[in-house]
């Protein structure tokens, strides 16, 4: 199936593409045929380097920025310590119990790609999703090593020879090198950066990191090269979700047969003689540049992920033949169903009929321009009640989160009561009662708390394992970023007991800031003797 | 099914069924997802060869490996046991109170002591080291025969009245009723006395002669103020605790026909490092007294 080229007298290139996932080619099991998009340029293609140079440019580089939380604390800006349990993201540091600002970032992610589905479509999978961009970074090495579709198609072809063995090796060790550097990555995530890198290249990192270097050096390189569309179509679940929340006010990559049926590879010489034709003019650009092996003009379909190439490559073949641009267009279907029946398309349960041999007519005045009832995307589409909705609900969480960050505690007591003995007579008549006290110092410095009780009479503190005597508070030391535990007697006078269970508080303030919080607590007794 | 079907909007084959008007697609499934496939099925069986897999009248095919859960088990204990040697070692050779000073080795003791309690001591003085009747509570501030770690350590070590061990700790209270050595009547003044001394509701009368009998009989062991004597095991009857009961039946019983508890000897049985460890967990336990200067 080579691709032949044939220059029209119209000076447009035309491609012999049939497209791999075209509604006839269909059978019970089907290998995975080959795509070979070609490159595409125009303001979209543009567009998506310029994502794909920011988003590898974050994953690649974000783990070796450095900001300083004192020598107590790790130095990288983004870094998810397991180990420690601690998440540290610039000045945010969150811990285990925080975990519900997590939650509430993958709530906005949640609610972030419902706003984006719904007024943008799947602009997710088209410009940003690591599939999309790895698979383009590696198709960037394709096209260097082998050239371009119609080159790579013929090696493709080509008995085995000393070059191609050449360009098909380099190419596959450019493409493991990347994807070794993928998962390298990824691992700098979880521990120091610098440390890491040079344990990595001694053989002195944990087994735990080479395993992950090679799992994800594996799925990358099979994924962005091997797999590339088999993975939207196939494995992810997002495009099957989506689908549910697409509506007609959407944005999808949509061919305009409004305006480009019927088609014809002849549409000069037909329009010429006067006979209504539409713009499309069946170079099949659209189809060579697309990386996910489809023909847009069959309609939406589920392997779109709305790259919107194939915008870019009509767009410059209808500035060649001097029409307007948008043959094929982000539209939705609301002004796509009304220039459909501006055509004179009738609509039934099954969907649009044929566009009618006559439709040019109706959407083009005499002078050859499109008529002004002819609808186009417009803001309304952007701004409507349900993604007002979305933005409130992501806007609320968002704003909520700030606020738990900007009013977050730095330091936080937890008290567990023994519970077995839940207390116990001493040989004078007092009563004892033990307490595990958890005093978190939320800060990048060490500190030390005094801790004492409030609301039990006559309460006496020690600390367990302490031949020191007894006193009305203690002075604990909490290390930077650490939960400290320490076990506290109380012990309270035989005299002083008035009742079975007696709520009180721990009060626990630390020592040169301003820093304290009440915790509270109960202390247990034996039933008081009825005087 | 017989003749195949093709969905005339989509141009796909159908599989024949249909829900409500809507038929399902037989949409072609990726080759590479069938070769997955094959290749779980291929694992499954490399899987059998190398684990033990497949189960047989007593036991099951071992598989080249061999590996078995009790085999990981014990190679993870050794494991653990190796690391540990260094500290235990530590705590095996220095004195009780030096551990207790080393913060690293007394965490390890303590963690290591309430494990050992859990298993060896729970049974008798409870998880929580309560005790009941008869069996001493850990936590609090009375002890019969000392509260200093290295007291704590001798008892865990030789144990109460157990008779294998020549170094047990060992003492007897006479039963001054059941062998006649007082009336009924004189054991009830005393029960009197020592319920005054106790903080306990008395009856003055009974109290006063009580306490001339409580000189002539009970003071050997239990010292003139009643407050016991720890060299003799002999209980402080003059606090708020105490072993058997202190209320007029109980002490009653205790003098007629006293009880007498058994704690085994851990000598034997547990290491000198554990034994140890168990001291400094009871120590810590809240009633734990100084170790006298020497």
């Amino acid at each position: 199936m080579l691709d032949v080229q044939t220059n029209e007298t119209e000076g447009i290139q035309e491609f012999d593409a049939e497209a791999v996932n075209s509604k006839a080619n269909r059978a019970l099991y089907e290998s995975r045929k080959k795509i070979h998009p070609k490159r595409a340029s125009g303001s979209f293609r543009k567009l998506k380097w310029w994502i794909m140079a920011v988003t590898l440019g974050i994953y690649y580089l974000t783990p070796w920025l450095r900001w300083s939380r004192g020598a107590d604390a790790p130095d990288q800006a983004v870094l998810v310590d397991l180990a420690n349990r601690r998440f540290y993201f610039f000045f945010i540091e969150i811990w285990p119990h925080e975990f519900f600002f997590v939650a509430g970032l993958l709530v906005m992610a949640g609610v972030g790609l419902f706003l984006v589905t719904s007024t943008l479509g799947r602009a997710w999978c088209g410009y940003t999703c690591p599939q999309t961009v790895w698979v383009d970074l590696f198709l960037v090495v394709e096209r260097y090593f082998e050239g371009d579709r119609n080159a790579r198609i013929k090696l493709d072809e080509a008995p085995w020879s000393g070059s191609k063995i050449f360009k098909r090796t380099s190419k596959h060790v450019v493409w493991l090198l990347i994807a070794v550097m993928t998962g390298g990555a990824w691992i700098f995530y979880f521990a120091d950066a610098p440390t890491l890198a040079v344990d990595l290249f001694t053989f002195q990192a944990p087994m735990v990191a080479y395993t992950t270097v090679l799992v994800l050096t594996g799925t990358t390189y099979v994924f962005g090269g091997l797999m590339r569309e088999q993975v939207c179509t196939y494995m992810c679940p997002w495009p099957r979700i989506q689908a549910a929340m697409l509506d007609e006010h959407s944005l999808t990559v949509t061919y305009n047969d409004w305006r480009g049926e019927p088609r014809d590879r002849h549409a000069k010489r037909i329009r010429k003689a006067g006979k209504p034709i539409g713009d499309c003019v069946d170079c099949n650009a659209c189809v060579a540049v697309c990386p996910m092996g489809i023909d847009i003009r069959d309609g939406q379909q589920l392997e779109c992920i709305t790259c919107a190439l194939c915008i870019d490559a009509c767009d410059s073949v209808m500035s060649k033949l001097g029409m307007e641009k948008g043959l094929i267009a982000y539209t939705t279907l609301k002004e796509y169903g009304a220039n459909m029946q501006l055509a004179g398309v009738t609509e039934d349960s099954e969907g649009f009929g044929p566009v009618p041999a006559e439709a040019p007519s109706a959407v083009r005045s005499p002078g050859g321009k499109l008529v002004d009832e002819v609808e186009h995307v417009s803001w309304n589409s952007v701004i409507r009640p349900r993604t007002i909705l979305y933005s409130a609900i992501y806007a609320a969480i968002g704003l909520a989160l700030l606020w738990a960050l900007a009013v977050r505690d730095t330091l936080k007591v937890n008290v567990l009561h023994d519970r077995n003995p839940l207390f116990t007579i001493l040989s004078d008549g007092s009563v004892r009662n033990g307490y595990t006290v958890k005093i978190l110092n939320m800060t990048g410095t060490n500190r030390s708390f005094n801790l004492s009780v409030d609301g039990l009479p006559g309460a006496m503190l020690r600390l367990a394992g302490s031949d020191a005597a007894e006193s009305r508070q203690l002075i604990v030391d909490a290390s930077a970023d650490e939960l400290e535990p320490v076990r506290v007697f109380v012990r309270v006078p035989k005299s002083e007991i008035a009742s079975s269970r007696t709520v009180f508080t721990f009060e626990t303030a630390a020592i040169g800031d301003e820093d304290k919080t009440s915790t509270e607590a109960h202390f247990d007794a034996p039933e008081p003797e009825n005087k | 099914m017989s003749e195949k079907e093709f969905d005339a909007f989509t141009g796909t084959q159908t599989t024949g069924h249909e829900w409500d008007g809507i038929k399902e697609l037989d949409t072609p499934m990726p080759k590479w997802w069938l070769w997955t496939f094959y290749a779980t099925i291929l694992f499954s069986i490399g899987y059998m060869i190398y684990y033990p897999a497949i189960p047989l009248v007593e036991g099951s095919t071992m598989g080249i490996s061999g590996q078995t859960n009790r085999a990981a088990l014990r190679q993870e204990t050794v494991a653990i046991e190796e690391a540990r040697r260094e500290i235990v070692a530590g705590i095996e050779s220095k004195q009780l109170d030096d551990i207790r000073a080393d913060d690293h080795l007394n965490r390890f003791a303590l963690a290591g002591g309430a494990s050992l309690f859990k298993v060896h001591c729970s049974q008798c003085h409870g998880s929580g080291a309560q005790g009941s009747p008869g069996y001493p509570n850990l936590n609090d501030d009375d002890w019969i025969w000392g509260g200093d770690v290295n007291a704590i350590y001798t008892t865990i070590k030789h144990g109460v009245r157990d008779e294998s061990d020549d170094d047990t700790r060992f003492s007897e209270m006479p039963a001054f009723g059941a062998d006649e050595v007082l009336e009924s009547g004189e054991i009830a003044s005393i029960a009197e006395y020592v319920l005054k001394i106790s903080g306990q509701e008395f009856d003055a009368a009974e109290a006063t002669s009580g306490e001339a009998l409580f000189v002539d009989n009970c003071t050997a062991c239990h010292g003139e103020d009643g407050k016991g004597d720890r060299e003799q095991g002999a209980p402080n009857l003059a606090d708020a605790l105490s072993l058997y009961g202190a209320d007029r039946a109980k002490l009653i019983a205790q003098m007629n026909r006293p009880k007498h508890g058994v704690m085994p000897a851990w000598g034997t049985r547990l290491t000198e490092a554990g034994i140890k460890q168990l001291a400094i967990y009871v120590h810590g336990l809240g009633g734990g007294e100084k170790s006298a200067a020497e």
